[in-house]
């Protein structure tokens, strides 16, 4: 067996029900304080799921309340049952999932049996569900209006013209621009933003007393989720909505609610007001999660002990013969793209619009951008991927576009990515053995023993156990197939690794981890990084020189210190700001 | 949308051309010679040979003898057969019967098919699906003419339910049991086809969006589950309708009914030119037409597709 990304601390039977103990006060107090009754109550809920080997228990004794017009958010990292808890509570658990204990009273009714009709009636204009990503979530084949009018019609809301009416309306309440000629519009022909507004206007259609919302942003650009967190922010404390918001981000949880439960293995482990537990953390998993947060007071990690050593000694050799110091410089890429307009007449798109830098060795350059910023592009020119419309990128002073295809193919030894999406960049076909092999297989090097002998190492640096050379790809968590991604970049000794966006689709805990790992791996083997990502924080943490981005043009580059301290330009002051709870104190450990 | 009818419109023309063209190229570049055969043993005078090949344009270019033959499609002048029959006739004889067959056959497999694969879609692993999944595999397995043969046997000799064979009158009863035969392979991969569909796209994240509005269980199925699973499934149903229309020959002869399959059939083993190609002709017709109205369907169900 293969040991979860993230090696928890047992928690003791005694101590839980300490950390609940403490929970149920604080809720006291805040109902004492505002003498109210609460909307939802979540008394010891277990939930779990049937599967051929028995029941697997996914939610374990979760106690917590939500008061009307309260927002509370529900932190834990995928698998904590946090989206099991919200499913429950909304009657929409998946596949085989069953309460199996405890109850759900909302609005002093337990709901934890209800027959199909009576949560029919609840859902929708008692309990409102916006969901997780936006991509997924909108019926492709239904306009946006008519997917909005369908909860009016419904929940008996409104009828006909007036439900079409309601329906702009509750758009344009939810923040879309020009909501009457868009809602005729499908989703395909709309962004990731727009689509989570408009589900934000299903969602709230019917104005229900509570509103979940499951990690509804996660899957945006940091800038368009705070736009949409403060509308929604503000939409819902106009209609008195309470909101049960379901993140992995502890920052941005503490900005947006004032009360936090934290869910850890299906257990609440703490629960309490937000200030409180990120300044003060009692739980060893909390603290740990505090730790790991992303936030502006991160600092550039630095590699182990030993690994800063043989770094330095790299360094101090490296830096005597300044030329060859830069690995890889860019200059003046144009890219540009055919495209169809509305009306089918061609347009020109910039994706890239005059970029030029320079990468040098053993250090890491960040590309910062939202998407649609020309950020991939870019990384795509630098892998020969696509070819750029103008300019040059010159490799150890060797300008590419000279290089013959087997030149190009020597190239590309050097120059491995690293992709977003672990799910989506292992072929799940092929055993780990063979996902790491292949790059050694396809430039012919080494014997059979050799490669073998080669793959048992490439694990070893990225702290997997050799057993897993036998595995496929579905057997493995996120982190650890995005560990295997690594570990294929790695076979043929690369100059150069681009990791595009290699951490956002990781939990915060094991994004700490796996930035640790390139940290160390670049002291180690002395590697260069071009970092693409959106996320600023993660740039903070990881990269030397920073580039920022915005639709195919460089707004600012500079040194990763300089940029933060003092941001030149508004739009980098913009995302600065963007970053969730950036300017929330954290606890500093111990 | 406008757009997109008006591109299909106007790729339904060179199809049109190339596929008639091919037709007639493939027949001209047979061997033999007709005009010879004639003649018998000995022979035809140069003179009548050269006025039969004026007759017929013989003696011009390829590219003009398709301009006649194309001319021809338009003006409803197929030729004669060797008995001199107009091969209109025979096409007003025959086809009545096919159409009404295959159209019979397509409402029988469509309904049936959707309507059981969505429940079996939506119970996937329940006793219903697993019956009609026995059930349609029986149906693809087991050729044709021995459901045919049977369905007559017990339905029509022992229950004596419908009539054995059809009456010239072409009356719905005598016509049910021969498009249920002809629809039944069909029916069991319509079926096949929803069920998957259904059962994958119940699990989509929109269709858990749209309960969480608070929509009935029923308005869930139909709008968010089946409008989207029925995409592949009119492909399928848009190429079976040609299918149906030239292949129920085996069913034809079962039901003894004297549709295109049987004549076709018999067109060629007699070296029938003009009936073998125009028959093709207007079956290839057909198939242009389905394919049409497919992505017609296409675009009206799928928004996405408008825009290609």
């Amino acid at each position: 067996m293969l040991q979860a990304e993230t090696s928890s601390q047992a928690v003791g039977a005694q101590e839980a029900a300490e950390v609940q103990e403490q929970a149920q006060d604080h809720v006291q107090e805040q109902a004492n304080g505002a003498d109210l009754k609460p909307l939802l109550e979540v008394k010891d809920l277990e939930v779990a799921f049937q599967s051929s080997t028995g029941t697997v228990p996914a939610v374990r004794k979760a106690n917590f309340s939500i008061y009307p017009g309260q927002t509370i958010a529900i932190v834990g990292e995928s698998g904590s049952g946090k989206s099991t808890v919200a499913a429950a509570v909304i009657g929409l658990l998946p596949g085989t999932g069953k309460v199996t204990g405890g109850q759900i009273l909302f609005d002093g009714k337990d709901i934890t049996h209800c027959t199909r009709k009576e949560y029919e009636d609840l859902r929708g204009s008692k309990i409102g569900l916006v969901p997780q990503d936006p991509m997924s979530n909108l019926n492709p084949v239904w306009s946006i209006g008519f997917q909005v009018r369908e909860a009016l019609v419904a929940n008996n809301i409104a009828k006909g013209s007036e439900a079409h009416k309601l329906a702009i309306q509750m758009l344009e309440h939810a923040g879309l621009p020009d909501a009457e000629r868009r809602s005729k519009q499908y989703p395909h022909e709309f962004s990731g933003g727009m689509r989570q507004r408009a589900l934000i206007g299903i969602g709230l259609a019917c104005h229900p007393k509570l509103l979940i919302a499951d990690e509804p942003t996660s899957a945006l650009d940091v800038t368009v989720q705070k736009r949409i967190l403060d509308h929604l922010e503000n939409l819902t404390s106009e209609l008195g909505t309470a909101v049960m918001f379901i993140t992995h981000d502890l920052g941005l949880a503490a900005e947006r609610a004032s009360y936090l439960v934290v869910m850890h293995r299906g257990r609440v482990v703490e629960s309490g007001p937000s200030l409180e537990i990120l300044q003060n953390p009692r739980h060893p998993y909390t603290k740990r999660l505090v730790q790991a947060a992303p936030s502006l007071s991160s600092q550039r990690l630095s590699a182990g002990v030993e690994a800063a050593q043989s770094a330095h000694e790299v360094s101090d050799s490296s830096s005597e013969q300044s030329d060859s110091d830069e690995v890889l410089r860019a200059e003046n890429l144009v890219k540009v793209f055919d495209i169809r307009g509305a009306k089918g007449e061609k347009q020109e798109l910039r994706a890239v619009d005059d970029v030029s830098f320079s990468i040098r060795r053993g250090t890491t350059l960040a590309i910062v951008g939202e998407s649609g910023s020309g950020k991939s592009t870019v990384a795509n020119i630098l892998l020969g991927l696509l070819k750029a419309t103008s300019g040059e990128v010159y490799y150890e002073g060797v300008p590419s576009s000279t290089l013959s295809a087997a030149d190009m193919f020597k190239l590309r030894r050097k120059m491995q990515p690293v992709f977003q999406n672990p799910y989506g960049s292992l072929d799940p076909m092929m055993s780990i053995y063979r996902c790491i092999e292949e790059p050694l297989r396809i430039h012919k090097i080494g014997t059979r023993e050799e490669r073998e002998k080669r793959v048992a190492e490439l694990l070893d640096l990225v702290s997997l156990p050799r057993s897993a050379m036998r595995r496929y790809p579905g057997e493995l968590s996120g982190g650890q197939r995005q560990r295997v991604a690594i570990a294929r970049a790695l076979a043929l000794n690369p100059e150069i690794v681009v990791l595009d966006e290699a951490v956002s689709a990781l939990d915060v805990l094991v994004q700490a981890q796996i930035l640790q790992l390139l940290t160390d791996l670049q002291a180690e083997l002395n590697l260069s990084y071009l970092f693409i990502t959106h996320d600023l924080a993660v740039v903070r943490q990881s990269a030397d020189e920073v580039i920022v981005m915005r639709d195919g043009k460089m707004v600012e580059s500079g040194s990763c210190e300089d940029l933060f301290a003092n941001p030149q330009e508004d739009y980098t002051r913009d995302l600065i700001a963007a970053i969730p709870g950036g300017s929330i104190p954290l606890w500093s450990g111990n | 949308m406008k757009r997109y009818v008006g591109r299909r419109l106007l790729q339904l023309i060179p199809v049109f051309f190339g596929a008639t063209f091919l037709i007639f190229a493939m027949v001209y570049a047979l061997p033999g010679d007709p005009i010879a055969a004639l003649g018998g043993d000995k022979g035809l005078p140069p003179a009548v040979r050269a006025a039969i090949e004026r007759e017929y344009h013989l003696d011009q270019p390829l590219l003009i003898q398709y301009l006649y033959y194309l001319k021809g499609i338009f003006t409803f002048d197929f030729g004669m057969t060797f008995s001199g029959r107009p091969v209109v006739e025979v096409m007003a004889d025959a086809f009545p019967w096919t159409l009404k067959l295959a159209l019979m056959a397509i409402v029988f497999e469509s309904v049936f098919g959707i309507l059981f694969g969505v429940f079996a879609g939506l119970r996937r692993g329940g006793v219903f699906d697993s019956t009609v999944l026995v059930l349609s595999l029986f149906l693809i397995a087991i050729p044709v003419f021995v459901i045919g043969f049977l369905l007559q046997f017990i339905i029509g000799v022992k229950l004596g339910w419908l009539p054995v064979t059809v009456d010239q009158s072409m009356s719905f009863k005598s016509m049910l049991m021969p498009a249920i035969v002809l629809g039944a392979v069909s029916f069991a991969y319509i079926l096949r086809l929803t069920r998957t569909e259904v059962a994958e796209n119940a699990t989509a994240d929109y269709v858990r969006t749209a309960t969480a509005k608070g929509l009935s269980r029923p308005k869930v199925v139909v709008r968010h589950i089946l409008r989207n699973s029925l995409i592949p499934v009119i492909t399928f149903i848009g190429a079976d309708l040609g299918a149906l229309m030239g292949g129920a020959i085996v069913t034809e002869g079962i039901f003894n009914i004297p549709g295109v399959g049987g004549t076709m059939y018999k067109a060629i083993f007699q070296g029938e030119a003009a009936t073998v190609v125009s028959f093709t002709t207007i079956l290839v017709l057909v198939y242009i037409f389905t394919s049409l109205i497919v992505d017609l369907l296409y675009a009206a169900l799928d928004p996405r597709i408008r825009y290609e």
